[in-house]
């Protein structure tokens, strides 16, 4: 299977690796998928309570190539968006832009749903409203 | 890239020794002839060229090349064994017993048996990877017709205790055929000495070509026959139809013949680079076992997991440089790990961190030197990048953890 450029290229320079303080009410934290299926990833946000824009955001994955530079890809995208614009990204656009082979489109299902898991906490955590609305998947 | 690829993935397939591809080169023009063509020069070349093959190979594993029959490889030969000793014996009784860490050719060649009615026993491995005795006597029932164990499993290297398998065969006058790829040519293999009456193998794992394999099938005491499962020219004494390969075959015999006069060399050698390879890896990397039995095993092969990596992840940081094989799911079609470690009781996890390091008799020390490096510098990468190694460095139960299945 060959992978295209920009997947290798965040494979091997993953953009935001690391982690953010989990327990800062600015950051929001999804952490999805289960080590028995051979994909866990976890994104971090962190968010302006002012702007209500995305200011940071992290992630670290357990997982394939495509899992990985799918979730690298995430975070690259979550920065300066607002939440809202951040609810919009869609799987498909991470399967496009990295152009994931069929067998790989879970891992950029994963990916969106850590989004949202990451903007769920944020806003549960600071008592807004929690605009997710459950994945599609 | 210039550089040459370190290959490690014997137990997938060996370079052709290039001594064999020599022998064959005569066989594609300056002798085209087909072995069964009886009436001129050319036929009988080409007859005479497989039955040198036909000795070769006999010889490696101590039997009469009368009992060789030649196939595709050990798909075929599997399938012909199972299937062929199934419709044989039918009037004899339809129970098979193997076990649930054999190759999906012997696995799914006794998932149609059952759809044809007959019923299959697989039998548990332990956290070795070795059936119990005790367990296969047990299944034996006076529908039995055979035992299907085979000799060294393909990811862990594994070897079955044969010997006693066969002395349980035969007290109890059931069948035995084994699954032999991984093992002839490596190591010593002598289906009658240890009760063998079906053995497949094929070429491509011993350093022959791909796209033949031999069937062994007993001549006497027992007498054994197997249905053909392929409708022809009746070749093979009618339990193979098919224009034999001939070129493939004369590489195959020759393969065979450099496996009988430098396998124990090369198992030594081999033996150690592994053991070199194996030792250095759990010395840089914490959190990181063996798979299966050490004591038991094929001498070229490890199967290591690097706990809270990913395998096929961890494959993409080297794989430019280095070719091996992966137990995650990831690496195939499915998404399940592979079986065969979850049958060793390994959790999922585990399995999908696995790597299969097989050498063979091209590899190198500076090949193994290489690796280590590589392995345990994509190792350490890949786990400053999981959120799990993060986690249990902090000392959470990541078994308590509530995942979301997907």
């Amino acid at each position: 299977m060959a992978y295209s450029d920009k997947l290798l290229d965040h494979f091997k320079n993953p953009r935001n690796v690391g982690t953010l303080d989990k327990n800062s009410t600015g950051v929001g934290t999804g952490l999805v998928g289960a080590p028995e299926c051979g994909d866990v990833m976890r994104l971090q946000i962190q968010v302006d309570p002012e702007t209500q824009k995305i200011t940071d955001a992290k992630f670290k994955t357990f997982g394939c190539g495509s899992a990985i530079a799918s979730s690298s890809l995430a975070t690259e995208w979550l920065k300066g968006k607002s939440v809202d614009e951040a609810l919009a990204i869609d799987n498909m656009a991470i399967v496009e832009e990295l152009a994931l082979p069929p067998v790989k489109i879970h891992c950029s299902v994963l990916a969106e749903d850590a989004i949202k898991g990451a903007i769920k906490d944020y806003q549960e955590k600071n008592g807004l409203e929690v605009t997710v609305t459950e994945s599609a998947h | 890239m210039g550089q040459r690829l370190i290959y490690l993935d014997n137990n997938a397939t060996t370079p052709t020794d290039p001594r064999a591809v020599e022998a064959m080169i005569p066989y594609f023009y300056e002798n085209p002839g087909n072995a069964a063509s009886r009436n001129h020069p050319a036929g009988w070349a080409a007859e005479g060229a497989v039955d040198t093959a036909r000795e070769q190979i006999a010889d490696l594993i101590n039997v009469d090349p009368r009992e060789i029959i030649f196939t595709s490889g050990a798909t075929e030969s599997d399938n012909l064994a199972i299937k062929g000793v199934f419709e044989m014996y039918a009037r004899k009784g339809n129970h098979i017993i193997t076990a649930t860490t054999e190759h999906k050719a012997v696995l799914d060649a006794c998932k149609k048996v059952e759809k044809k009615g007959g019923e299959v026993t697989y039998l548990e491995v332990d956290s070795e990877g070795l059936i119990s005795l005790e367990a296969l006597e047990a299944a034996i029932t006076d529908k039995t017709i055979l035992v299907s164990i085979m000799w060294a499993n393909n990811e862990t290297g594994v070897i079955q205790p044969m010997k006693e398998i066969g002395e349980i065969c035969a007290r109890h006058g059931v069948l035995f055929m084994s699954d032999a790829t991984q093992a002839v040519g490596k190591i010593p293999v002598d289906p009658k000495e240890t009760g063998v009456h079906l053995m497949a193998f094929t070429s491509h794992k011993m350093y022959g070509p791909k796209g033949v394999g031999a069937l062994f099938v007993n001549r006497k005491n027992p007498r054994v026959k197997v249905t053909s499962q392929m409708d022809g020219g009746g070749h093979e004494r009618g339990m193979r139809s098919g224009t034999l390969n001939v070129p493939g075959i004369v590489g195959f015999g020759k393969a065979a013949e450099i496996a009988k006069a430098e396998m124990h060399e090369d198992a030594a050698r081999l033996s150690k680079l592994r053991d070199k390879l194996q030792n250095g890896l759990l010395e840089l990397l914490e959190e990181s076992y063996v798979n299966g039995s050490q004591e038991h095993r094929m001498p070229h092969v490890t199967n290591i997991s690097f706990k809270h990596v990913e395998g096929e992840g961890l494959m993409m940081t080297f794989n430019q440089n280095i070719a091996l094989s992966s137990g995650s799911a990831c690496t195939s079609a499915s998404l399940e790990p592979s079986y065969v470690l979850v049958a060793l009781g390994l959790g999922d996890d585990l399995a999908h961190s696995s790597l299969r390091f097989s050498l063979g008799r091209f590899t190198t020390e500076e090949d193994i030197d290489a690796t280590i490096k590589q392995v345990a510098d994509g190792v350490n990468h890949m786990r400053e990048l999981s959120p799990i190694w993060e986690m249990y460095k902090e000392g959470v139960d990541i078994d308590a953890i509530e995942w979301t299945e997907h």
